[in-house]
């Protein structure tokens, strides 16, 4: 079982390769999108990569949300994800940090809970289970 | 004139590796311009060649199913360089392969001299994607000299 310490750095190498950044760059709490410029295509990318370093699967929409905001849910209304959306995001994301983004949940700000602490829960919580 | 940048597989091991060739030759029109007196293979060109064998080595494992495109490199480098005679051989093994897409690690060299290594990425695109025009990859792939060099198996040879 790898300590919390040793889950971190191997996801800042991993960040590191996929998205070209540096490692004073990778901080827990540096967010993908904004700070480290990720890319939709990264996406996938740091998902064959952390299934390759830590031996996991990973099938698609259990790190990063998929669909939540498509037409025919009823968790996004007018580019504001909904009460029912919220809560379903706390259900299957329990590696987001839900309770800031409720503050101010519009859709555009979802990639802000895309962080380097969120893959290193994620990766955390998959490797305990 | 269609976008070929590899001239037949040598080998091809389904969902697992393949092997082209490229053969350089002073006859095509780019390489009297790049550079004058010195032609050599542009280097786009060459990574449009290996992200060709990628792409077609994960095309062919899912039967085509998938439009496969060219997402992300996000590692390529150059050792060295390809001039007309030369013949450039380009070996794809594919590293991961799911639903969303795929990706790769190419090598390009001329003989045993290493030439360039890629990590290429590849997205899955369903063909009745909206904002895809009439792609037919697998028409692509068969309907052309292709067709024959899929048949060249592991081996080169058509045995598996």
């Amino acid at each position: 079982m790898a300590s919390a310490e040793e889950i971190y750095e191997k996801v800042q190498d991993t960040l590191m390769d996929a998205l070209g950044v540096d490692d004073d760059e990778v901080t827990p709490e540096a967010t993908l999108v904004g700070d480290l410029g990720a890319e939709s295509i990264d996406f996938l990318d740091i998902v064959f990569r952390l299934e390759k370093n830590f031996d996991v699967k990973i099938p698609k929409g259990e790190l990063f949300p998929e669909n939540l905001a498509s037409a025919d849910s009823n968790f996004a209304v007018d580019g504001v994800v909904t009460p029912e959306g919220i809560d379903e995001l706390r259900k299957q994301m329990p590696h987001l940090d839900v309770d800031k983004f409720a503050e101010d949940p519009k859709v555009e700000n979802i990639q802000d809970m895309f962080t380097v602490q969120m893959i290193v829960n994620f990766i955390s919580t998959k490797l305990a289970a | 004139m269609r976008w070929f940048w590899i001239d037949r597989f040598v080998e091809f091991d389904s969902g697992s590796q393949a092997k082209a060739v490229k053969n350089v030759s002073l006859s095509e029109e780019h390489m009297h311009d790049h550079f004058p007196g010195f032609p050599v293979m542009p280097a786009s060109l060459m990574l449009e060649g290996m992200a060709q064998t990628g792409g077609i080595l994960l095309g062919e494992k899912n039967n085509f199913d998938h439009v496969v495109i060219l997402a992300k490199v996000p590692k390529l480098t150059f050792h060295s360089w390809a001039e007309p005679g030369d013949t450039l051989t380009y070996e794809a093994t594919l590293m991961d392969s799911r639903d969303e897409g795929g990706s790769t690690q190419v090598v390009a060299k001329v003989g045993e001299r290493l030439v360039a290594e890629a990590e290429i990425v590849f997205v899955h695109l369903d063909h009745n994607d909206p904002e895809l025009g009439a792609v037919d990859q697998k028409n692509f792939v068969f309907s052309t000299g292709l067709l024959s060099t899929m048949d060249v198996g592991a081996a080169g040879d058509g045995s598996k």
